[in-house]
């Protein structure tokens, strides 16, 4: 059953409002920007897909228009932020943190200096844009970086909490958002924390334990309900942290059912489900599944042709779940 | 500012050759490390921070200081000895350069020394680094001067040029990058490997104002960054021509002395372990 205490929406089964996590993202860019005036943003020709625009709008005199350069855009924002700005930079996931990566390990990383990487437009969702454009890598670049927190909001609620989160942290953040609609299901009251994973669906004895990040967390809670009228009780935890990792919600979770299914729209190499199997090997070796892009680019197709083509939907989930109780 | 004293650049003069010594020693210490272009940029350095840089040693974190990006990371040993001569710590720590718990990164890192300002070891960087920084200064009414020292050879990355466009767009003209025009890199001499002429009329195109120097002649570099600081239009490039590895006549110009440290260098003129003790007695001491 959803857990209480995370203060979920009463349609969350049956959705009737959807926004897309950049939104989420625009609209936290400016409450913190609104709190705080070293809050600046840089954005690579990409200003209003990234809704950055709500920002720029308000704010224009902390805009600065970077034209269609990503290194320059990371590398810009390092010095700014050296010199006691907070930036924010916005580009597409596949160019910023795709491109520059090393600019932000050197520049950003070592240097260990505020800047805040949004990357939009990530994931198989993007959709018709094709596989240049479906960024799955960027949890594993940045997670990676030391000095790095990675976050991976659900909705746009979140995406705006996180963004809230992350202008008040004082290391370098990357925030993975979504060009895509995608259903609301947190709310204001819906707790969030950097590094704590909030336990969605609970179960008083659940066989199997289900994370999930970003876009795929509607899917991952459809398929514990649908499996909970299968006779077979499964918990949901929300992983809006990749790095760092909630350690203690991993091992709790996983000790409690004996089994575990990652569920996440990014590669099946270094991202949510390879973060929660470095956890486990160490302190709780545990039957696990992975729900992910397994070793492959993205294509054309719509989102949902994609979702089934590439095994991310409820059915797969499900499916997982039957696997792994299995091995267990 | 008023034009050097003869006085002044003797003693601006006398600085940079206890920099090129101390550059010879580190570097012999370290057993590795870059010894062309520190030696090249001796002058440059040593007026910088005994003359032109608004700075306080004792207090490097001090707000009001001009702020000096080094993007070439790798010829941080002339910013070493010069800070160590300026007074930013005690010149017998140059000789823990590249050593294991030094807060002389062999590679510059701002979280490891006061003073350092930015990290950098990674080519093509910096101008956009120290671009950001003079744009956010000047946000907030900042009068403070942003400089940055370059190489030549990274004018082949693409992130420099980013940069020039940038800084070239919003007029920044609190920025003042140092081009060391020096003509070698790792692998030869830039013309072979990738030609980069005519970075004036490149830079110029970018919208920058260009002052061409002698990177040898101090009296001429502080001249130029005297004139820097009247030009209100755009951002400036001081392209200092240089000559690596000066001061030792053997190396001078020889792009095989690019990353090698006395005593693992080229032995066709002088053996591998006489090159320490020549360089520092052709160098005066």
């Amino acid at each position: 059953m959803l857990n209480p205490e995370m203060n979920l929406r009463a349609d969350v089964f049956d959705p009737k409002d959807f926004a897309p996590t950049r939104l989420g993202f625009g609209q936290g860019l400016v409450e913190a920007a609104d709190a705080d005036p070293r809050i600046v943003g840089l954005s690579a020709d990409l200003t209003e897909s990234t809704k950055m625009d709500l920002f720029a709008d308000k704010y224009p005199e902390r805009f600065v228009q970077m034209g269609v350069a990503e290194q320059n855009l990371a590398t810009v924002a390092a010095g700014m932020a050296n010199y006691g700005k907070i930036p924010f930079i916005t580009s597409y996931a596949a160019f910023s943190p795709g491109r520059n990566w090393e600019q932000i390990r050197t520049t950003v990383c070592i240097n260990n200096v505020p800047v805040k990487i949004v990357g939009s437009h990530a994931g198989l969702l993007t959709g018709p844009d094709g596989a240049t454009h479906q960024m799955l890598e960027d949890l594993a670049l940045m997670r990676a970086l030391p000095n790095m927190i990675v976050l991976s909001p659900c909705d746009a609620e979140e995406a705006r909490k996180v963004t809230i989160a992350a202008a008040l942290t004082k290391t370098p953040v990357y925030i993975r958002v979504e060009r895509e609609k995608m259903p609301q299901m947190t709310t204001s009251g819906t707790p969030f924390t950097i590094g704590k994973a909030n336990l969605l669906w609970d179960t008083e004895k659940p066989v199997a334990a289900l994370f999930a990040t970003g876009s795929l967390l509607h899917n991952a809670l459809l398929a514990a309900r649908e499996l909970e009228g299968q006779g077979i009780a499964v918990t949901v935890t929300n992983v809006h942290t990749i790095k760092p990792i909630d350690r203690e919600s991993i091992v709790r979770e996983a000790r409690r059912a004996g089994a575990v299914v990652s569920i996440e729209e990014h590669q099946i190499n270094g991202g949510l489900g390879g973060a929660i199997a470095e956890v486990l090997a160490q302190e709780c070796p545990t039957p696990m599944e992975f729900v992910a892009v397994k070793d492959a680019f993205g294509q054309s197709g719509t989102p949902s042709e994609l979702i089934e083509h590439y095994g991310l939907g409820v059915s797969h989930i499900v499916g997982a779940v039957r696997k792994v109780i299995t091995r267990n | 500012m008023e034009a050097l004293t003869d006085e002044e650049i003797r003693e601006l003069s006398s600085h940079a050759a206890e920099i090129r010594k101390t550059i010879v020693e580190m570097l012999a210490a370290a057993g590795s490390g870059h010894l062309a272009g520190p030696l090249g940029m001796a002058d440059i350095f040593a007026a910088l921070y005994f003359r032109v840089l608004k700075h306080d040693p004792k207090d490097p974190e001090w707000v009001e200081r001009d702020r000096l990006m080094l993007s070439n990371g790798h010829i941080v040993p002339v910013r070493y000895a010069a800070m160590a001569h300026a007074g930013y710590f005690p010149l017998e720590e140059c000789l823990t350069l590249r050593k294991f718990g030094s807060r002389l990164q062999g590679h510059p890192e701002r979280e490891k020394l006061p003073g350092m300002e930015t990290t950098s070891g990674p080519l093509g960087s910096g101008l956009s680094q120290a671009a950001g920084y003079a744009y956010a200064a000047r946000m907030d009414g900042k009068d403070f001067r942003v400089f940055c020292a370059m190489s030549d050879g990274e004018q082949e990355e693409g992130n420099t040029w980013e940069a020039a466009m940038f800084a070239g767009k919003y007029r920044l003209t609190n920025l003042t990058a140092i081009m060391d025009r020096n003509n070698i890199q790792i692998d030869g001499n830039t013309e072979d490997i990738m030609p980069l002429e005519p970075l004036r009329d490149k830079y110029e195109a970018f919208n920058w104002h260009v002052i061409e120097v002698d990177g040898h002649n101090i009296p001429q570099f502080v001249a130029a960054c005297d004139e820097a600081k009247a030009i209100r239009e755009k951002p400036i490039l001081i392209l200092a021509h240089t000559i690596p590895g000066k001061g030792i006549r053997e190396i001078e110009g020889d792009y095989r002395w690019h990353g090698t440290p006395p005593g693992k260098g080229p032995t066709d003129k002088i053996p591998a372990e006489k090159q320490a003790e020549v360089f520092l007695q052709e160098l005066g001491k």
